[in-house]
């Protein structure tokens, strides 16, 4: 195989080029819809199924062999721990804030409940 | 060992064993041509630092108390007076797929010596890059000029937008930049017959470069623009 290349019949090119034509249109089609959780998850379902067949077919991912596909696509499972360590710092960075540069955004007296609980 | 008896033994491995066999065989661990093993390594290093880009996004993006302004407004264009939402990043999002396309097209025209066919997809998927950059270029200028937003601050909300916009798009599209210029030289290289010995890995290998780029514009799309 590795000999030859990455030989594969065009069609299963143009087929992939119309999916990701599909899902392209599908991803845009999201900005129509209302904020939500059901608009997010459309927009990653569209994002991981379009990534998925780029890396699957277009960059040959599916034929090579098991040792280069785990040393490419292993490592970045780390970055999800980033991901989730700066999602959770910030929303605490925001929680923060609210409370000590915004005083416009805080309903009045909310800084005096803080401090009737910190003397208990 | 013999050619076939190495076969033989592929065919009874299965899973982690190839894994294990690969990489304790006293040989070349992966069995693609280098410069693809270090195309991929390379494009593994740049997923973490776009991942860092965006992961840097998202935390500004959470922790501001200012209001984000609304990209789908923000890209719309005025279509004889009718204003379209993210139209110009829609646009760009159908150019870059189908440059992805033409470019895989290419690859294979390459395995199949026929390098005239090849080179000519890999001037298309070019031309396609410099046209994706040209309309970065008309979005830049119309986010600088008529709405005033800078890497520092803008009118329209948090003052992050503009950082993170100039930082992660900037990125990209210096890559895109450097793939119109690199699927040049290669494509030029290709129609010389340069690679009539060595084979045409070389087009499979440009073009993995091609499709990361592409594949970053896919996370971008989504969580920049759509989310």
């Amino acid at each position: 195989m590795a000999a030859d290349g990455q030989q594969h019949p065009l069609k299963i090119y143009f087929y992939i080029w119309g999916l990701l034509f599909l899902f392209s249109a599908a991803s845009y089609g999201t900005d129509f819809l209302p904020h939500g959780n059901f608009r997010q998850g459309l927009i990653l379902l569209f994002m991981i199924l379009k990534a998925g067949f780029i890396v699957g077919i277009f960059m040959h991912m599916a034929w090579e062999r098991l040792a280069l596909i785990y040393a490419i696509l292993g490592p970045p499972i780390v970055l999800l721990v980033l991901i989730g360590l700066m999602a959770i710092e910030g929303d605490y960075t925001e929680l923060k804030r609210l409370d000590f540069f915004s005083p416009a955004l805080v309903p009045a007296g909310h800084h005096a409940e803080h401090g009737a609980e910190a003397a208990h | 060992m013999s050619q076939e008896a190495v076969s033989a033994g592929d065919a009874q491995q299965a899973g982690w064993e190839t894994i294990v066999n690969d990489w304790s065989a006293d040989k070349a661990t992966f069995r693609v041509p280098w410069g693809k093993a270090m195309m991929w390594i390379f494009l593994l290093s740049d997923t973490f630092i776009f991942t860092c880009f965006l992961t840097g996004y998202m935390n500004v993006r959470m922790s501001t108390t200012m209001p984000w302004p609304n990209p789908s407004e923000v890209f719309g264009l005025d279509v004889f007076g009718v204003s379209v939402p993210l139209l110009l990043i829609g646009i760009m999002t159908f150019d870059l797929i189908t440059s992805s396309g033409t470019m895989a097209l290419a690859v294979n025209f390459g395995y199949r010596r026929d390098r005239g066919r090849a080179a000519a997809l890999m001037f298309l998927t070019a031309a396609f890059g410099a046209i994706f950059v040209g309309m970065q270029a008309f979005e830049w200028t119309k986010l600088i000029t008529q709405e005033g937003i800078r890497p520092w601050g803008n009118p329209l909300g948090a003052s992050q937008f503009g950082a993170t916009f100039f930082m992660i798009t900037g990125f990209h599209g210096l890559h895109v930049s450097a793939g119109v210029v690199y699927l040049s030289i290669v494509a030029m290289k290709v129609l010389r017959g340069d690679y009539e010995k060595k084979g045409y890995e070389i087009v499979e290998i440009a073009g993995l470069y091609w499709h990361f780029v592409d594949l970053v514009w896919v996370f971008i799309f989504a969580f920049f623009y759509l989310w």
